[in-house]
């Protein structure tokens, strides 16, 4: 909100520069977003007077003006405008001079006449209609008896464009700081000042309001209380100048004096207040009660609105008037024939509002005060205020009499002075009268240790409350800095000791790591081709995503990773080795909140890649993980996946991850035309199966024997087939089968493949003698036979 | 027969220093000392000597025999000297040719931040909690003083899966997590992911990261906030980081305070960097409010505690000066490989 450094010394007397009021405000408590003067972007434009007005000699469009601005000699400056004459004072741009948004002024001729400046208009100034009623906003801004007159005056002194702005950002447990008063209590407990408060004195006495309205509180759960005065003969006219620019300088735009003042009370006092043409409110009934569903109001900004059993009205005998502490009615404002009006000052539910505002999608200043909470205590006063203001400006008649329905309950509270705790819990030594002396600035009462707190403040409820006022006025700054003390032991888990293993060593690997959002749109389902029944298409949905492409939560992070390779690739990355440590959302049958898990997802393309380089990586990656013996099997099945180039993972039984190029067609969908590689391996699960425990082997004391074994076999059986069955010949003397070959072609049968690979065989006690070996390799062969393959002749 | 044996010897030695290879050296070896060799057979005449000249003519062989010996040795070491020097300059590579790659992979620049972070807490005795991203709204709102309609949750756009669960906003339904399940004291960290429903641009994103920590003990005060707090800021921006702590509103904490260390930058001048305030906000914090101790079963007449929560995005953004959010999120290599 802004405040008007003007207005603000009314209340309080603040004599300094704006930017150290706004730092020591800042460290009060009262966060200042910056400051602004007005006018000051305007250079060299001062009040002038017209002193004659000539035809221009080459142009019929413009005229030749002398002008005196103050400096005894009288300039020439040309201009177009027409309402102008001889003793008019305006504003006038001399050479040099400097306009909002940075136009410069510099003298020059004119169709040949010399011009040595420019006459203003209210829009050139940066103002509009409503800051000066009276001026013409397509010509020149003549100045009336409002503004100085002085010739030669700065034109920001002369009429007023010189307050300086300061805007705050109020918390939302400050409702009482949405106003002048608000912040200047603030500002007087901030600099140690006294707060002066005014009293508003209404005359009255043009006869009573009894009678004029019924006013009935029908919902009391919403509105605490509501209340009323009349004002007949009203006089609609512009406002004075001081109001209107403090309303300025609000960010409030000037209307009329009856508008005018409703806005200038709410944002003194905080209070919105609302007037309504009397002639409008049917059986002089006004009930404050909850809209029948479906029932309608054309708001004061002429959108038709429907209303639900949520939204608070104000309603006459028959229709809503308005929309409770949001917007009037189309007919409930003030009107060029508007002769009597009714002046509403009421204190409706913050939550209320709240809903209301935002189901109907209109946040009104009105609104935004109303759903942080108001005083009640505040209604009647504002009220006062406001037909002070209408007696002040002779806006029209106020009526005797207040109208109200009361259905307030009593929000005084109190609670004990605990100095010794504050004192402990802020690591202060405060005596009992220091911190009295901060909490009466804010409005506190005391009754010997008891805090009467005043009702604009329902914040301070608790004793911590009351500790951060004294921390705030005393001085956070101020407060001691201690250490910790106690022993504590800082560590990471066994799981996140997990994490950042996988991370160091696909790092290590050269995989670089990323980092995507958890959303995905639910065709990137179809993208990977994941099948149209698979339950992982079952995702977490977002009720009110941005849109389509972020709606859901992922159930697997490939389409994640898919995509960030895609973008690589169309940035022209010649390669990219990416992980990612992502985490997966798997809605539970039965459960409120999915089950979240890591994946670890890599992918890759570019020169160099191949299946079995991607293997390598995940091997080594198990290998440093500590999960051994894990299965290799060909998984012709997995979507997304190319079928002959994909592998599963599994342990146990468990499967632990899908490795291998992605399928050509998904690939395509993504716009890659280079294979593609990528892993996707469950982080609980290798967790799971790690064994970091490690023990000892002693290192071999025998030699071992080498043996080259080259076989042939069909083409489609998998190479750890029979891997395996040599393991399960070779039993504790097969120490290790390296593959050193695979060929097929020329000297090979058709269908078939030579594998040739070299056994090491040792025997931990003693060397193995040839006998020996040719035993264990002679059962291997009996293994590999059982599986097809012959030794190669 | 000792002009003989001298005459070897020069020859000998003479040859020798023509030979180009250690083959000639082999055969001049054979030829001179060789079983035929001329040193041999001058040797099988010596029966013919007398007595005395035999131990002189014996003594004079020997040497020749050495001298040629150490000659053949000392020519052998020429050869292989220059022959190694021959292949070391015909090795001779161009060493500004570029490495073959090996390249090891990136680290992400929100990782490497985060990791600081993280050693920074443990090494003040905090542990690494995490929780649920997809929470219930009781653990990201109500425990924590926000209960459904309150005026607070306007300011966090909240993407919702059902009236009951939401994408959580903050790390702190953590906080509320951990003190249900563990009795004081407490001192926990929570970094993670946490959403808003703002567009994406290039300083907003519909997720982001945070860091939020809590302890919870008996006799924290307000004291022991702005220590651990001014401890953490010095090791992550500097021991010289200037730092103030300025009151705010949150409704978990009471009191509550923002933190701004002075821009590094300016040192407090104001700049662009600081939008000319001389401050930097980079956290949030206070004493842990009784009520949300109290919804976790503490009870706040025994333990106080503090909170305190910060974005990681905008450290690392300020850290690498990166101007664009999306950056982070694009993972394009050449983004990545800057770290």
């Amino acid at each position: 909100m802004n405040l008007s450094m003007k207005w603000l010394q009314e209340f309080v007397d603040i004599q300094m520069e704006p930017r150290e009021f706004s730092e020591a405000m800042t460290l009060s408590g009262s966060k200042v977003e910056g400051f602004e003067t007005e006018g000051a972007e305007i250079q060299k434009v001062v009040v002038a007077k017209v002193l004659s007005i000539e035809p221009h000699p080459n142009a019929d469009s413009l005229v030749v003006c002398q002008v005196d601005v103050g400096a005894g000699q009288p300039i020439q400056i040309v201009t177009g405008a027409s309402n102008l004459k001889p003793g008019d004072v305006v504003p006038a741009a001399l050479d040099g001079a400097t306009l909002p948004g940075g136009v410069k002024i510099k003298k020059g001729k004119l169709r040949g006449e010399e011009s040595n400046g420019m006459l203003c208009s209210l829009g050139e100034l940066g103002l509009s209609g409503g800051d000066f009623p009276f001026a013409v906003e397509d010509g020149i801004f003549v100045l009336d008896s409002e503004c100085s007159q002085t010739l030669g005056q700065p034109i920001q002194d002369a009429i007023g464009l010189n307050d300086v702005k300061v805007e705050f950002e109020i918390t939302s447990n400050r409702p009482d700081c949405f106003s002048v008063i608000g912040l200047a209590r603030e500002a007087a407990a901030t600099f140690d000042k006294e707060l002066h408060l005014h009293s508003p004195k209404v005359k009255a006495g043009h006869g009573s309001c009894d009678g004029m309205l019924q006013i009935s509180i029908e919902a009391p759960d919403l509105c605490s209380l509501y209340s009323a005065r009349v004002v007949k003969n009203v006089r609609v006219k512009p406002s004075p100048r001081w109001m209107r620019e403090r309303l300025r300088a609000m960010g409030v735009r000037p209307i009329n004096n009856i508008v005018d003042i409703t806005n200038y009370v709410m944002l003194e006092y905080g209070q919105p207040m609302h007037a309504f043409d009397l002639r409008f409110i049917e059986d002089g009934t006004i009930r404050v009660r909850r809209a029948e569903p479906g029932e309608t109001i054309t708001t004061l900004d002429g959108v038709d609105r429907t209303l639900t059993g949520k939204n608070l009205v104000i309603a006459d005998a028959k229709k809503p008037i308005a929309i409770a502490g949001v917007m009037g009615g189309e007919y409930s404002g003030i009107l060029d024939d508007t002769t009597t009006i009714v002046l509403e000052s009421a204190c409706f539910h913050w939550a209320s509002v709240r809903t209301t505002a935002r189901d109907q999608g209109m946040r009104t200043d009105a609104s935004s005060r109303y759903e942080k909470g108001l005083d009640y205590h505040n209604c009647l006063p504002a009220l006062e205020r406001a037909c002070e203001l209408i007696e002040m400006l002779d806006a029209g008649d106020v009526l005797d009499g207040v109208l109200m329905d009361d259905k307030s309950v009593d929000n005084h509270h109190s609670l004990p002075l605990e100095a010794g705790w504050i004192n402990r819990f802020l690591h202060l030594s405060l005596s009992e009268e220091e911190m009295k002396a901060i909490l009466q600035k804010l409005g506190c009462t005391f009754d010997g240790d008891t805090v009467h707190v005043p009702t604009y403040r329902p914040d301070l409820v608790s004793k911590a409350d009351i500790a951060e006022e004294i921390a705030r006025f005393y001085g956070y700054n101020r407060i001691p800095t201690t250490g910790l003390t106690g022993s504590a032991q800082g560590k990471y888990s066994p799981r996140q000791k997990f994490d950042a293993a996988i991370s160091q060593t696909l790092l290590g690997l050269g995989l670089s790591e990323i980092v995507t959002y958890s959303f995905l749109s639910p065709k990137s389902y179809d993208k990977i081709a994941m099948p149209k029944d698979c339950p992982l298409r079952r995702s977490v949905t977002i009720s009110n995503p941005l849109g389509e492409d972020t709606s859901i939560l992922r159930t697997v992070a490939l389409p994640s990773m898919l995509d960030t390779l895609a973008r690589n690739y169309n940035g022209r990355n010649e390669e990219a080795a990416l992980f990612e440590l992502a985490c997966e959302y798997r809605p539970m049958e039965g459960q409120e909140l999915p089950e979240e898990k890591t994946a670890i997802v890599g992918g890759m393309y570019g020169k160099g890649f191949d299946f079995f380089v991607l293997k390598g990586i995940v091997e080594e990656l198990l290998r440093a993980l500590s999960v051994p013996e894990c299965e290799w099997e060909a998984d012709p099945g997995a979507y997304s996946y190319h079928p002959g180039r994909c592998a599963r993972i599994t342990a146990g039984g468990e499967t632990l991850g899908i490795v291998g190029q992605i399928h050509p067609l998904v690939a395509e969908n993504y716009g890659m035309a280079c294979p593609v590689y990528a892993f996707s391996l469950d982080a609980e699960g290798l967790f799971r199966h790690a064994q970091p425990q490690k023990t000892y082997r002693p290192l071999p004391k025998f030699p071992a024997v080498t043996r080259d074994l080259a076989l042939i076999c069909d083409e489609s059986l998998p190479v750890r087939t029979l891997e395996k069955a040599m393991q399960r010949a070779g039993g504790k003397l097969l120490e290790s089968i390296q593959l050193f070959d695979v060929y097929q072609g020329e000297q090979i049968e058709a269908g078939k493949k030579s594998v040739a690979f070299r056994l090491s065989l040792r025997s931990l006690e003693e060397t193995l003698t040839d006998e020996q070996a040719n035993q264990v390799v002679n059962k291997m062969m009996r293994e590999l036979e059982k599986e097809g393959a012959v030794l190669r002749s | 027969m000792k002009e003989q044996l001298e005459s070897i010897r020069d020859r000998a030695l003479q040859e020798l220093g023509h030979t180009g290879d250690l083959q000639e050296l082999e055969k001049i070896r054979v030829n001179y000392l060789g079983k035929k060799g001329e040193l041999t057979a001058i040797l099988k005449q010596m029966g013919g000597l007398s007595p005395e000249e035999r131990p002189v003519i014996g003594q004079l062989a020997n040497q020749v025999r050495e001298q040629i010996e150490e000659g053949i040795q000392s020519r052998a070491d020429t050869l292989k000297q220059q022959a190694l020097a021959r292949q070391l300059a015909a090795e001779t590579i161009d060493v500004t040719l570029p490495g073959k790659p090996c390249r090891r992979g990136a680290k992400h620049p929100l990782s490497i931040v985060l990791d600081e972070i993280q050693e920074i807490f443990i090494g003040m005795g905090f542990e690494i909690v995490q929780g649920p991203e997809v929470e219930l709204d009781y653990y990201n709102f109500e425990a924590l003083n926000l209960p459904k309609d309150h005026p607070a949750r306007d300011t966090q756009d909240t993407f919702y899966i059902s009236d009951n669960v939401v994408l959580r906003t903050q790390t702190s339904p953590v906080q509320i997590r951990t003190m249900e399940k563990q009795k004081p004291p407490i001192r926990i960290i929570s970094p993670g992911r946490v959403y808003r429903s703002d567009a994406v641009d290039a300083t907003h994103s519909p997720l982001f990261h945070q860091i939020e920590g809590l302890v919870v003990d008996k006799g924290i005060t307000f004291a022991d906030l702005k220590g651990t707090l001014e401890t953490f800021i010095k090791r992550l921006y500097g021991e010289d980081s200037v730092v103030r702590f300025r009151p705010h509103h949150f409704p978990f904490t009471e009191p509550s305070a923002e933190v701004d260390v002075q821009c590094f930058n300016c040192k407090g001048q104001g700049c662009r960097l600081c939008k000319n305030e001389g401050w930097i906000e980079i956290l949030g914090c206070g004493m842990v409010h009784p009520q949300v101790l109290r919804n976790c079963g503490i009870d706040p007449e025994e333990y106080t505690g503090f909170a305190l929560g910060m974005g990681l995005e905008r450290v690392v953004m300020r850290r690498y000066t990166i101007d664009d959010l999306r950056l982070f999120y694009e993972n394009d290599v050449r983004f990545l490989q800057q770290f």
